[in-house]
């Protein structure tokens, strides 16, 4: 199980990581919400993995460590809200701006507006 | 005894942003009034608190009354408190500086999203968990997007989805030191982390090694160290300028917190650790001050030429935290307050320009502003202040950090005195351009903008700048007794009475 656990983790980080490199805001967002999924495995992981244990000392053997599953709790809540803020945020920026790539214009530079410089790989 | 009190930073601006949200909605008259009287109000409950953290020590608050390391606690002490009046006195000029030049109009929920910044921030100060410190750098966090935003516009806009998506990776990272860390060691209160660490196992040393790494990198993305400040030019340049003055204590909160975890949780003398914080932030540092030193040479429009400024000072901060020594982070504590209010004074002195001139890019040419005389005198000072030029107290904090490195003169002198000239002459440059060569291409004079709040407030930061400077000696004094007591954590553990009921 330890086995499939970490190759989980590492897989959504690796995936979120391709992600949060691209150019475009959306990927961008999936990127980040894929890093979140795997902090979360990754903090309920820190209280050690265990099976059918309840999370109360002293009615077995084994139990589960409770905080990390809180912990786990509280970074869903905030990295769910932190999303929802950023959603909201590239929405308001394509609407501005009519196009959803990351970088900056920059007005100052010779470059004409409207022109696409998207590269076709950058293709939505 | 401060009892209740302690929590009070925290507790307050969530109530009166609360209560602006629900109940003063769309009346800015009374939102400001509200806003002002919280702020005072946080000011007088700091002042305080720093009394009483100097006069009885550390002091801790149980929330919920559940026992230490169970329970989450807030500690009180002469660092959280130096950086709580720090933190109130700046939100008073900046309120007062919103307020007066309209800022505040130009969008809704300035004044709430400015008290939930400031609980965010003070409970970053004042809080002794680890997962704690998590949760209110969320707080300042969301808080800052908000206004990083204010008053919109498309690039402000875009240049807040990029810092959003930067902070929000600086978010994955501490969550997976904090993980990393409860993993080895079970507890994520401070004090019994201090406690605990020094008997690690052998084998988990590693893990808790790239926790510790991991942290310094969530701290330095906060602090804008190189290579990890890429977010700050972009967000400080965009951001409305009485916000972006606010941010220069944000930056802080990662100064903060190294020192914090550097000298309570990995201390120099942890096995575990040992100097590798050190090893990392001194390169760090110093690439640092030469990266804001030539964007501030090189910078085409006023705000980023301060966003630079702001990278360079942090460089200097954090090359004086980097020793982790008790005589140099007395050093850096001076420098820490000096750069908040020089860099919040060059902030508004910068809005005031930007507000007032046609043109924001240095080279085009432009009319000559109105009240130029004095919007060039507050410029002139904080471009002194923040290039560490005397007489101000820019050049007291350079002094004793050159002092303080007295051993490794050959590689921290030449780069602090040659970043401080690069930073001279990018100010001279952009100070001429601005205000000795602007060509009146309309024949009437500018119309000078009323708004002599805005200007009150800027001088009155410019003032705290002063005072710092002139009480040099007794505040040195007491960053000393600050220090010490850092490096001594036993005042800091024992008053979280670990383990024991109530």
């Amino acid at each position: 199980m330890e086995a499939l656990v970490a190759s989980l983790i590492g897989v959504l980080t690796a995936v979120g990581v391709y992600l949060m490199l691209r150019r475009r805001t959306f990927p961008v967002i999936l990127g980040l919400t894929f890093l979140s999924y795997a902090v979360n495995l990754f903090i309920f992981a820190s209280g050690r993995l265990t099976v059918n244990a309840a999370p109360i000392i002293g009615t077995a053997g084994t139990y589960a460590d409770p905080l990390p599953q809180a912990l786990g709790l509280t970074a869903i809540v905030i990295s769910f809200g932190m999303t929802a803020v950023l959603m909201i945020m590239a929405i308001g920026g394509h609407l501005e701006a009519g196009h959803d790539r990351v970088n900056l214009d920059h007005p100052d530079e010779d470059q004409p507006q409207g022109q696409p410089d998207d590269h076709p790989w950058d293709q939505p | 005894m401060m009892g209740h009190w302690i929590i009070a930073p925290v507790v307050l601006p969530a109530i009166v942003a609360g209560v602006m949200v629900v109940a003063m909605r769309g009346d800015l008259i009374l939102q400001r009034a509200a806003s002002v009287a919280a702020i005072v109000a946080l000011n007088a409950i700091a002042m305080a608190l720093l009394w009483a953290a100097t006069a009885n020590g550390p002091e801790v608050y149980f929330l919920g009354d559940w026992p230490a390391p169970f329970g989450i606690v807030l500690v009180l002490d002469r660092l959280s408190a130096m950086m709580l009046v720090l933190l109130s006195g700046l939100a008073l000029a900046v309120v007062l500086y919103a307020i007066g030049s309209g800022w505040d109009g130009k969008g809704a929920h300035f004044h709430a999203l400015l008290q939930f910044l400031l609980m965010g921030i003070a409970g970053a100060f004042l809080t002794g968990d680890a997962f704690n410190l998590f949760v209110f750098f969320e707080v300042l966090l969301i808080a800052s997007y908000g206004l990083m935003v204010h008053a919109g516009g498309g690039t402000r806009t875009r240049a807040g989805i990029q810092y959003v998506a930067f902070n929000l990776v600086g978010s994955s990272l501490f969550l997976f030191a904090l993980a990393l860390v409860y993993g080895v060691t079970g507890t994520l209160n401070m004090a019994d982390l201090a406690e605990k660490l020094p008997a690690l196992p052998e084998g988990d040393v590693a893990l808790l090694r790239v926790a510790a790494v991991m942290l310094i990198m969530v701290f330095a993305i906060k602090g804008a160290l190189v290579p990890l400040q890429f977010w700050l030019p972009g967000t400080y340049g965009n951001a409305p300028g009485v916000v972006a003055a606010m941010f220069a204590v944000m930056t802080k909160v990662g100064a903060y917190a190294t020192l914090r975890f550097g000298t309570l949780v990995f201390p120099p003398d942890l096995p575990a650790t040992g100097d590798l914080l050190g090893t990392l932030i001194l390169p760090a540092a110093l690439v640092t001050l030469i990266v804001g030193a030539i964007g501030t040479l090189g910078a085409t429009t006023l705000p980023r030429l301060a966003a630079f400024a702001g990278i360079s000072s942090m460089g200097t901060a954090f090359l004086a935290i980097a020793a982790f020594t008790p005589e140099t982070t007395a050093v850096a504590l001076y420098y820490v307050l000096h750069s908040t209010l020089a860099t919040a004074v060059l902030f508004l002195a910068t809005d005031l320009v930007s507000r007032r001139r046609s043109q924001l890019r240095l080279e085009e040419s432009a009319p000559p502003i109105a009240d130029a005389g004095l919007i060039g005198a507050l410029f002139l000072a904080s471009a002194v202040a923040m290039a560490g030029m005397p007489p101000l107290s820019g050049f007291i904090g350079k002094l004793l950090i050159l002092d303080a490195f007295r051993e490794q003169a050959a590689l921290i002198w030449p780069v602090v005195l040659v970043s401080s000239f690069l930073m001279l002459l990018g100010f001279a440059r952009a100070g001429s351009r601005l205000f000795w060569l602007p060509t009146a291409t309309v024949a009437e004079p500018a119309k000078p903008l009323r708004e002599p709040l805005a200007f009150c407030a800027a001088f009155a930061l410019l003032a705290a700048l002063v005072a710092l400077t002139i009480l040099a000696g007794p505040v040195t004094e007491w960053l000393s007794g600050t220090a010490a007591s850092l490096y001594d954590g036993q005042g800091y553990i024992a008053a979280n009475r670990l383990g024991q009921e109530g």
